[in-house]
């Protein structure tokens, strides 16, 4: 028995290595101005879903990913790494969704694959931070979710057993296939490229689909899909408070302890 | 009809958990603004003391659905009964906590209703919207305020047309307050359906660890906190040492935990903890709105930082322009002697 796995990956601009012409003047993302990265809880799941295709052989792993088409970036990393196939879900009639018009597209996807046994995602990417679109992806597909894992311990007769982070420790469980999996940064780090398959990748091409592709309810997608809007963005301005501005010289750190001291706040 | 409604989870004790009171006491504020009452959702098991401790929050009514396949948390089985809970209802608002269990639980909630989910609000308000584009108008509705992207810009979200307006709030974020000690409401108990048998099957739970909080800065009065700029692991020690000196926990950004300088469980700010302590020294930090959203109601905040620019220097009470591992160990020594 052989599994049919998807990972769902996205491309995220770099949040660490945000520069000064990160934002525009009217305060949107420059996007073009940020580096990219494979969103790194993205990976851990890639490996996960690696993991049972080392343990289950014959399984298969394709990677799917919404994006501009630069975006096929990612899955020429990620077969280099080991995934058989991937994905880019690219077209203009995405933009300006949200989690739950990302969820519908991604699902929409999904289906075409026909079935599938095991979804595998990172818990959440590193420029909204928010985990929807896991559990959202599972319910479009009406199948059960683990998130929060950290450790695949075993794949057998259809179930999956994993450990997963809850508020205050962890908890192992069992879950039947079908299931969407999402994956912590707590979890093994991705296998490095094979420089063989690195090589082959970059002149390889890469899938593309778009909406006409998903059997998709148009209005369900993009902005016109989503239920949250931006009504207001502020750029930050700080309000200065009374601020003093100290040299670290040994009299200045010298008052200034004296002084928290005497206040009964240190 | 057209209710506040909070999701509360549980602790390990089966008592409501602290983020679920917190949102209790956010929900009233919105329900009395609102003209409307504070609901509360409860799915356990034998969580009927549970339930009336939500009285003092405010709470008007108590949905409660006592069965043990509920306990502990599973998603389905509290899909199940939330989801046919929140049809019925049709509540305006449903708060969550941004707990592994609201994250979990939350989006799949809003993916079947069909409806929008703003995650770690830091402000929830009331407020009134116009359409940019159509010109309509909507009033009183939620206003959903949270920092975004890279930290520059404070968005405020809101869902219009589609109901309930659904946000997760991160511990700690909202304060809980007792509304009225003497405050009674009542409880609507609620029946499971057939439906949570499937619900049951899907996942089982074979073994849980629950760990004691090692790292508790929450309730912390003194925090020696770290960025980036430390520069490595072994330069956070120099930060344990301050800390133990002075009585203080130490706390970390969020850029110093992904670099593996120090542990999740220390990070400070919107997708960490919120503290407000007396003291806060805030260490080779840049000051990210993330991050000061999470500690910007410190009574008195020191910066040390080779930057005289860096944004958390606005915020600060005292700025000490250095470098961190030269004048550390010099306040650390001005104030031994200080205290003799």
């Amino acid at each position: 028995m052989s599994y049919k796995i998807v990972v769902l990956a996205k491309q995220v601009p770099d949040t660490h290595n945000v520069g000064a012409d990160a934002m525009n003047a009217d305060g949107t993302v420059n996007r073009a101005a940020l580096p990219t990265v494979f969103n790194p809880e993205d990976l851990k799941a890639l490996e996960m879903a690696l993991q049972v295709k080392d343990r289950v052989p014959g399984s298969t792993v394709t990677v799917v990913t919404m994006g501009p088409p630069r975006a096929a970036e990612i899955i020429r990393d990620a077969r280099s790494r080991g995934a058989d196939d991937g994905i880019v879900l690219s077209d203009m009639r995405f933009a300006g969704a949200d989690t739950l018009a990302t969820s519908y597209a991604l699902s929409q996807l999904i289906r075409q694959l026909g079935p599938v046994d095991l979804i595998f995602g990172g818990r959440q990417a590193i420029d909204g931070d928010t985990a929807q679109v896991g559990p959202q992806v599972a319910e479009k597909l009406e199948i059960p979710q683990v998130t929060y894992a950290e450790e695949l311990l075993d794949i057998a007769d259809g179930t999956i057993t994993i450990r997963r982070r809850l508020e205050r420790g962890t908890e192992c469980v069992k879950a039947q296939l079908p299931v969407l999996v999402t994956v912590t940064s707590a979890a093994t780090d991705c296998r490095f490229p094979n420089i063989h398959r690195m090589f082959r990748q970059a002149g390889e091409e890469v899938r593309v689909m778009n909406a006409d592709g998903i059997d998709a309810d148009m209005e369900r997608l993009g902005m016109k899909g989503s239920p949250t809007k931006v009504k207001k963005i502020e750029n930050v301005v700080l309000a200065h408070k009374e601020s003093r501005v100290l040299e670290p010289t040994e009299a200045a750190l010298n008052e200034l302890s004296a002084t928290l001291i005497r206040e009964h706040i240190l | 009809m057209n209710n506040v409604l909070v999701y509360c989870e549980l602790s390990e004790k089966n008592t409501i958990a602290d983020i679920s009171l917190e949102l209790c006491t956010k929900g009233r504020q919105l329900a009395s603004r609102l003209g409307c009452r504070l609901q509360a959702a409860v799915l356990g098991s034998d969580v009927k003391a549970a339930a009336e401790s939500l009285y003092p929050y405010g709470v008007d009514d108590v949905f409660l659905s006592d069965d043990r396949r509920l306990s502990p948390y599973r998603t389905l089985p509290h899909f199940d009964v939330l989801s046919k809970l929140i049809q019925r209802e049709q509540p305006q608002i449903v708060l969550f906590g941004a707990s592994s269990v609201g994250r979990d639980l939350a989006p799949r909630i809003a993916s079947f209703l069909r409806c929008g989910l703003t995650a770690d609000c830091t402000q929830l308000e009331i407020g009134s919207h116009e359409d940019p584009k159509t010109g309509k108008a909507y009033e009183n509705i939620l206003l959903q305020i949270r920092p975004a992207f890279g930290g520059n810009i404070i968005a405020t979200i809101v869902c219009p047309e589609t109901r309930p307006q659904m946000a997760t709030v991160r511990e700690g974020v909202m304060k809980k307050e007792i509304f009225d000690a003497a405050y009674r409401g009542t409880i609507i108990p609620v029946a499971v359906e057939a439906s949570l048998d499937a619900a049951d099957r899907a996942v089982e739970i074979l073994s849980r660890e629950i760990e004691e909080r090692k790292v508790d800065i929450k309730g912390a009065q003194i925090i020696v906190a770290g960025g980036y700029g430390m520069g490595s692991k072994e330069n956070f020690q120099l930060l344990h040492q301050f800390a133990r000196l002075i009585g203080g926990s130490v706390g970390a950004t969020r850029a110093a935990v992904d670099a593996g300088f120090t542990e999740p469980e220390r990070q400070i700010g919107q997708t960490g903890v919120t503290v407000r302590p007396k003291l806060y020294i805030a260490c080779g930090i840049s000051g990210a709105v993330q991050h000061r959203a999470g500690m910007e109601q410190s009574a008195k905040i020191i910066s040390i930082n080779t930057d005289p620019d860096a944004p958390i220097n606005a915020i600060a009470d005292y700025t000490i322009v250095g470098d961190v591992m030269t004048v550390i160990p010099q306040f650390m020594a001005c104030y031994k002697n200080n205290l003799k």
